[in-house]
């Protein structure tokens, strides 16, 4: 690792060396070493995550760049088990970009922190030289108030795994955008959580852990999962929620969805007696696919996310690794 | 519903795919010794493992995995060639997708080289390569051309378009292959396969026509087959059908997609532009006679290794240390033999061929299934 490339940011095992092997090295602390999405400050009261947005195109089938840096911080936020509050907003702007631009850019945000109710706080601006970035970037820091702390080591064996939603969908959306291929119904999934997981929260239920989707995608957060807790996670491979639109873009490319972000799916593992209630309360808060996929298993010599087939043979569910390229015929 | 959607349910259905399995060990029982059959091309490979349809086969059927990813196959000098004309002034580099991430001789790929200045880029079709060219009259762009049958006319119609809309920037480093060549080889070695699983890209260019002469010389049954679980089985079961009744001929199961004579019009384009190159390596394996495509000398001028000979260097054959990469690609051992697999050999750190490209063997073996 002499030399920082692409892969090293995509959400895989380059990305995990390089913040294990420089900024945990460098930063270690127990809040830190916890691996969550947020950190829990205030002796546990007060959940904060922080993400920097960068994507190209600003402008995308069911989003921009505004309403994804409000959205995926407030849901990392949301993740831990906290109702979203604050959001702390820096703009990184290249010389050159519209002002107009900029400004439905920051009244998509409005409109997205309105969903959750939280509300920007502080902010900073930088304007930088035409050529050192990409038109706009946007760090957001998120600040919420703990319901219930969820997080990975509540994870138990037995377990249920749920997700919320078709997944892949952002990624796909971007990529399709990107290499500029139309594909029909093709929008990304970028949305708040917090209309969700507010009623899981509030209903009492087992909910042990949740972790949104994004870069990495579901294999990403299943992997941690199994790694961090050393069990292994039994998916059945046809209840993994795919639209058509998605299966058909990941088939033609050769791309495997199951490493595609998501924006606004999250995965979450809960008690095996409240999984039916917990899947009936995100299907009646917007997200109508949300299935059970599979169950935590026991321990393994080796922890690892299994898929199952319906005709009897199994496999694993990879880590993602470097970037992710399309395959060649 | 559209019929292409009923049809893709239909190949890949659940219970499709139980009764194929329960139909191929009743069939199986009748063989009077197992049977080794290899799968050429890296995507059926991949398949096979995804859908870890070698667990629904009985004990004598053996599926081996032959050298059919191109990015396995290309020497290390070939990827350096690459590298070096990247770091040309001046210089796009295009190619697709896969070829990026691998290592040349030097421990340094396409991908890093790009991440210290070059302008390396990917893409889908190398049709793009014109619009890069005509946006950038002041740069040259170097097109890596890489892969099989199926790829091969997509470089030649780029080579037509160039010419066509007289886009002198643009030239192509090639490294087009060939299966039938690199079957024969294995054929002729002996020992290692008793039938062919053949290609189905590859087939809807060149015609399932190109297998008979190796069927019949080494009485050896082949069978054309796609990409889905069902496609698979049926070709698994075609061929013990073949052993069993002592025919040994090409069968074309993937008729939906493949004509016995292949398509005539990007076979016509491929010969306009390329003629055997008579020194090509494959990685792990050596020199196949006439196995690789250049550039016609016509063409000269098009052609990345005439019109910058010091970037490309001679080939040379390496060193593979305890890598079990060639004897793989022959079908004479499986990933899991290797004393370096998921150990001193992983996709972040690949020691031989089978495991540098995302199509290779070994890297299917590891991403699916390196527990057991």
């Amino acid at each position: 690792m002499d030399t920082i490339q692409l892969a090293h940011g995509s959400g895989g095992l380059e990305n995990q060396q390089l913040i294990r092997e420089l900024f945990f090295a460098a930063f270690d602390n127990p809040m830190l070493a916890a691996c969550e999405d947020a950190a829990l400050i205030e002796g546990g009261r007060f959940a904060v995550s922080t993400d920097s947005f960068t994507v190209s195109p600003l402008f995308f089938p069911g989003g921009d760049i505004g309403k994804l840096a409000v959205a995926g911080t407030l849901n990392d936020v949301a993740m831990r088990g906290a109702r979203p509050q604050h959001l702390t907003v820096a703009f990184i702007i290249e010389e050159g970009l519209k002002v107009n631009t900029l400004a439905s850019i920051v009244l998509s945000m409005k409109d997205e922190l309105s969903i959750s109710g939280a509300q920007v706080i502080a902010g900073d601006t930088k304007v930088v030289p035409r050529g050192a970035i990409d038109q706009l970037m946007i760090n957001t820091t998120g600040f919420g108030a703990i319901v219930s702390d969820c997080n990975t080591r509540r994870i138990a064996a037995g377990d249920h795994l749920i997700i919320s939603g078709n997944i892949a969908r952002h990624g796909a959306c971007i990529f399709a955008a990107r290499e500029e291929i139309a594909i029909k119904g093709l929008t990304s999934d970028c949305c708040t959580l917090w209309p969700a997981i507010a009623p899981l929260l509030h209903a009492g239920l087992g909910i042990h852990a949740m972790r949104d989707a994004t870069r990495g995608g579901i294999s990403a957060v299943l992997n941690e999962w199994a790694q961090q807790t050393g069990l292994c996670l039994n998916i059945r491979q046809d209840d993994i929620p795919v639209s058509s639109e998605v299966r058909g873009f990941a088939e033609i490319l050769g791309i495997d969805p199951y490493v595609l972000a998501c924006e606004g799916v999250f995965i979450l593992a809960v008690a095996p007696q409240d999984s039916t209630a917990v899947i009936d309360l995100l299907r009646h808060h917007g997200h109508p696919q949300a299935t059970l996929v599979g169950t935590v298993g026991m321990a393994q010599q080796q922890p690892a996310v299994l898929l199952h087939s319906a005709y009897g043979t199994r496999r694993r569910m990879e880590y993602p690794s470097g970037e992710i390229l399309p395959r060649i015929c | 519903m559209q019929a292409a959607d009923i049809l893709l349910q239909m190949v890949r259905s659940n219970d499709a795919i139980r009764a194929f399995a329960e139909h191929i060990k009743i069939e199986a029982a009748q063989l009077k010794k197992p049977l080794r059959i290899m799968e050429v091309c890296g995507g059926h490979t991949h398949a096979i493992l995804q859908y870890g349809l070698d667990q629904l086969l009985p004990g004598t059927i053996k599926l081996v995995h032959g050298p059919g990813c191109p990015v396995c196959v290309l020497p290390q000098h070939r990827i350096d060639a690459a590298i070096n004309l990247a770091q040309r002034p001046d210089t796009i580099l295009v190619t697709l997708g896969d070829m990026i991430r691998v290592p040349g001789s030097r421990g340094v790929s396409l991908q890093q080289t790009r991440a210290t200045g070059a302008d390396v880029r990917y893409l889908y079709s190398p049709l793009d390569c014109l619009a890069i060219a005509a946006d950038n009259p002041q740069k040259t762009v170097i097109y890596v051309a890489i892969g099989f049958e199926t790829t091969t006319p997509m470089t030649a119609l780029l080579l037509e378009q160039a010419h066509s809309r007289q886009l002198d920037n643009l030239l192509v480093h090639s490294n087009h292959v060939l299966v039938p060549q690199a079957m024969e080889l294995i054929l002729a070695a002996g020992g290692a396969v008793d039938a062919f699983i053949a290609p189905g890209h590859v087939s809807v260019m060149a015609g399932a026509k190109q297998y008979h002469i190796l069927a019949e010389k080494y009485h050896a049954p082949v069978v054309v087959s796609g990409f889905e679980p069902v496609d698979l089985l049926d070709a698994v079961l075609r061929i013990i059908h073949q052993v069993n009744t002592g025919m040994a001929t090409v069968d074309n199961a993937y008729s939906r997609f493949v004509k016995t004579t292949g398509n005539r019009k990007a076979q016509q384009l491929v010969d306009k532009y390329f003629e055997p190159h008579d020194d090509f390596l494959w990685r792990g394996i050596g020199r196949i006679p006439g196995s690789a495509l250049k550039l016609r000398s016509a063409y000269g001028e098009r052609d990345a290794e005439v019109q910058c000979p010091e970037s490309c260097p001679a080939p040379t054959e390496e060193q593979r240390g305890n890598c079990l990469c060639g004897s793989i690609l022959m079908g004479l051992a499986q990933p899991t033999d290797c004393p370096l697999f998921a150990g001193g050999c992983t996709p972040q750190n690949p020691q031989g061929s089978c495991m540098v490209s995302n199509e290779g063997a070994c890297a299917a073996y590891y991403k699916y299934r390196r527990d057991w």
